[in-house]
C-alpha cells in the first residue's frame, strides 16, 4: 500500500494525521508546488504586516514528516492524474505511482477579465510567494488599491494599512465582506475600518488598471479613479481543479466528495478547498474555502485511505476574523432568504456590538456576533446537532449564553460527553 | 482519560475554583495572596461557573476525544497529547484568531488579551501534575475528577 497526496496545507496535513493514526508504516508521498515546510495560509497577512516572522508561520513543527515518515517532494508540480494507471503526472513527465490518492490542491485566486492585469505590482493574496513578492516592492506612503472586500481582500488592507500604506478596497456588492455579514454588522465593520484610514469604493468593480509598465492606478466603473503603487485582486478563489479537468473525476464547481471524502473515481479522495461537499445547512453541495473544513475533510480521508471507516458530515461556513482589534464570528444563513426564517437581533452600534441568529423551524441555521464573540461555539454546536430550540429561544441573545440556558436534559448529555461520545 | 466532572446539585455557586484556577496559573503558581495582592494583571479564569439561582455548576475544557479546537485552529497551536488525551494551546504560536472559540462546543476557551492575544483554556492543570486546583479546592465536592463521570461509576 502506497498513499500518494497532492498540497501540503490544512486538508494534506489532516490526512498524514488520518492515515497515520491507523497505518504506521505504509509509505506516504507528499507532492506540493510550493517549495515550503507546511505553514499557515491565514498567517500570510499577518507576516506581511511583519506580526508573525516566517518561522512562526509553521502549521505544524520542523520534524513533521519525519515523525509521521512521509517523503516530501516540494517545489514539485503535479500536472494531471491517470486513474486508468493509477499514477500521478509531474511537470518533468516524471509519474509517481499511488494505491491511494489524496487531492488537495486547494484553491487558486478567481481574477475576473479586466485591463491592465498584467502591470508590474499587480498581485494576488493567497500565498507566502504572493507576500514576498509584495514585501519586494511595498514601502511606506505607498498606495494601494484591493479589488474586494472579503475576507482574505479585507486582510490584505489590514496587513497593508499596518505597513503604513494608503489603502481604497474597490468592492461591488454593497457592503464589506458580503459572504459572512449582513448589512448592519457590515456598516460596522466598514466604520471601523474607516477609522484606521482605510477608504472604500462599494456597488462598483475596477473597469482598468492603468499605467504603462508598472501599475500607476485603477479607473472604476463608476467613474472615479484612484491612483496606485499596488494592485491586490481579491475577489476570491476557486477550486484548483486543473490537475484532474482531463481525468474522470467528476467536477462540478469543485471535485465532487461524499461524506466519506470519495471522489467518483475508487481510490481517489479529494479534501479542502478544491472540493465541492455537502454543506448541512443549505442541504446541498457547496465549496467551502475554510480552514476547518480543510484540516476535517482531509482527516476523515486519511481514515478512509488507511480503511478506518469513517464520514465528515459537519460542514458549514464558519469563520472566525478580526480586523484591528475588532473580532467577530459569523457562522451559516446570515441573512433570512424568506419568510421561512425567524431573525432574532440585538444590536448596540455605538459600541461595535452586533449579535444575530437566524432560524427556521426552531433551529437555528446561522449566527453573526459582532465584538463579544465569547461562547459563540456553543451556537455552532447547536447548527451542528440541529438542536430544537424552540424552549428557550429567548435566551439565546442573552448576554453571556452559556450551559445554565439549555434545558437541563441536553445539558447534562453534553456535559457528560466528551469521554464517552 | 481522567476528567473533571461537575454535580450541579452539589455546586454552591461560591466561585472558589475560579480562584483556585487564576491563582494556579498566575506567575505566582497557587500562591492565592500573591496572586491576588501582587499580580497586576491576573490571568483569565479557565473555568467558568454558571448560575441561574439555585442552580449553578462549574464548566470548563472537556478535553474532547475528537477535539474540533484541535482541528480548527489556524495555526496549529491548540493540540491534543496522544499520550494524555489532554488539549493544550501553545499560547506562543497561538495568534488569538479565536477560530477554535468558533468551534468548540462547550464554550470553553477564554480571551486573554492581557499581552500578545491567545485562547486560554484548561490543561487539567498538567504542570502540576496533580489533581487539578478546582478540584482540590472545591468545598462542597462538586468536581471530581476520575476517568468517567459518577453518574455512572455510581450507576445512576
Ligand atoms: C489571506 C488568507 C486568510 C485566510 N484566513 C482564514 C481564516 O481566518 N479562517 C479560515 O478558516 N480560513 C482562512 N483562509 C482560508 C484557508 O487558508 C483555506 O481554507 C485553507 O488553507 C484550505 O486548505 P487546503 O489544504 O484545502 O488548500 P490550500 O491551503 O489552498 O493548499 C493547497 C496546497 O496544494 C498545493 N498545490 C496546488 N496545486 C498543486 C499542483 N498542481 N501540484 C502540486 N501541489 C499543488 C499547494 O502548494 C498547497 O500546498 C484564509 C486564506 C487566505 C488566503
Ligand atoms: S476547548 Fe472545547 S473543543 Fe477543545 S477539547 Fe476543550 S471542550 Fe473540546
Ligand atoms: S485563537 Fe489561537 S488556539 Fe485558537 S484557533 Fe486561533 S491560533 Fe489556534
Amino acid at each position: 500500500m502506497n498513499y500518494v497526496i497532492i498540497g501540503n496545507s490544512a486538508a494534506a496535513i489532516g490526512a498524514v494525521e488520518g492515515i497515520r493514526q491507523v497505518d504506521k508504516t505504509n509509505p506516504i508521498v507528499l507532492i506540493s508546488d510550493e517549495p515550503y515546510h507546511t505553514y499557515s495560509r491565514p498567517l500570510i497577512s499577518y507576516y506581511l504586516a511583519g506580526k508573525v516572522a516566517e518561522d512562526k508561520m509553521l502549521y505544524r513543527k520542523h520534524d513533521f514528516y519525519e515523525k509521521n515518515k512521509v517523503t516530501t517532494m516540494l517545489g514539485t508540480k503535479v500536472v494531471a492524474v491517470d486513474t486508468g494507471n493509477k499514477e500521478v503526472v509531474l511537470e518533468n513527465d516524471e509519474k509517481v505511482p499511488y494505491d491511494k490518492l489524496l487531492i488537495a490542491t486547494g484553491s487558486v485566486p478567481f481574477i475576473p477579465p479586466m485591463a491592465g492585469l498584467d502591470k508590474n505590482n499587480v498581485f494576488t493574496f493567497i500565498k507566502m510567494d504572493d507576500i514576498k513578492a509584495i514585501k519586494e516592492v511595498v514601502m511606506v506612503g505607498n498606495k494601494a488599491v484591493i479589488i474586494g472586500a472579503g475576507l482574505i481582500g479585507l486582510k490584505a488592507a489590514e496587513g497593508l494599512t499596518n505597513l503604513g500604506v494608503d489603502v481604497t478596497v474597490v468592492e461591488l456588492a454593497n457592503r464589506v465582506l458580503p459572504a459572512i455579514l449582513d448589512e448592519d454588522a457590515a456598516g460596522i465593520v466598514q466604520a471601523h475600518l474607516e477609522k484606521q484610514g482605510i477608504k472604500f469604493e462599494l456597488n462598483t468593480s475596477v473597469e482598468a488598471i492603468t499605467g504603462s509598465e508598472k501599475v500607476e492606478g485603477v479607473s472604476l466603473k463608476n467613474g472615479k479613479s484612484y491612483a496606485a503603487d499596488i494592485v491586490v485582486v481579491a475577489v476570491g478563489v476557486r477550486p484548483n481543479t486543473e490537475i484532474v479537468k482531463d481525468s474522470q473525476i467528476a467536477v462540478s464547481r469543485g471535485i465532487v466528495i461524499n461524506d466519506y471524502c470519495q471522489t467518483s473515481i475508487d481510490d481517489v479522495y479529494a479534501a479542502g478547498d478544491v472540493t465541492e461537499g455537502y454543506d448541512i445547512v443549505y442541504a446541498q453541495q457547496r465549496v467551502l474555502p475554510i480552514l476547518p473544513n480543510a484540516y476535517n475533510q482531509g482527516e476523515t480521508a486519511g481514515l478512509n485511505m488507511a480503511g478506518k471507516i469513517s464520514i465528515f458530515n459537519g460542514g458549514f461556513a464558519m469563520n472566525s476574523i478580526g480586523f484591528f482589534g475588532l473580532p467577530m464570528i459569523t457562522a451559516g444563513i446570515i441573512k433570512s432568504e424568506d419568510e421561512n426564517y425567524e431573525v432574532l437581533v440585538k444590536s448596540v452600534p455605538e459600541q461595535g456590538y452586533y449579535k444575530k441568529i437566524i432560524l427556521k423551524d426552531n433551529v437555528v441555521v446561522g449566527y453573526i456576533y459582532l465584538n463579544k464573540v465569547d461562547r459563540a461555539g456553543i451556537v455552532t454546536s447547536l447548527i451542528k446537532d440541529k438542536i430544537n430550540v424552540a424552549d428557550f429561544k429567548e435566551v439565546l441573545l442573552k448576554d453571556g449564553f452559556g450551559y445554565i440556558d439549555l434545558p437541563q436534559e441536553l445539558r447534562k448529555s453534553r456535559l457528560l460527553r466528551g469521554g464517552i461520545a | 482519560m481522567k476528567r473533571v466532572y461537575a454535580r450541579e446539585e452539589y455546586c454552591v455557586g461560591c466561585k472558589l475554583c475560579e480562584i483556585h484556577c487564576i491563582a494556579a496559573h498566575s506567575k505566582y503558581k497557587n500562591d492565592l495572596i500573591k496572586t491576588f495582592k501582587k499580580d497586576t494583571n491576573p490571568p483569565v479564569s479557565r473555568i467558568l461557573v454558571e448560575e441561574n439561582k439555585p442552580v449553578s455548576f462549574a464548566l470548563q475544557c472537556r478535553h474532547c476525544d475528537d477535539a474540533p479546537c484541535t482541528k480548527a485552529c489556524i495555526v496549529g497551536a491548540m493540540q491534543k497529547d496522544p499520550e494524555t488525551g489532554i488539549v493544550t494551546n501553545e499560547e506562543d504560536r497561538c495568534v488569538g484568531c479565536w477560530t477554535c472559540i468558533l468551534v468548540c462546543p462547550y464554550g470553553a476557551i477564554q480571551r486573554d488579551e492581557r499581552g500578545h492575544k491567545v485562547a486560554s483554556k484548561c490543561d487539567l492543570c498538567s504542570e502540576n501534575g496533580k489533581v487539578p486546583a478546582c478540584v482540590e479546592h472545591c468545598p462542597n465536592r462538586a468536581l471530581e475528577y476520575g476517568e468517567e463521570p459518577f453518574y455512572l461509576a455510581k450507576g445512576k
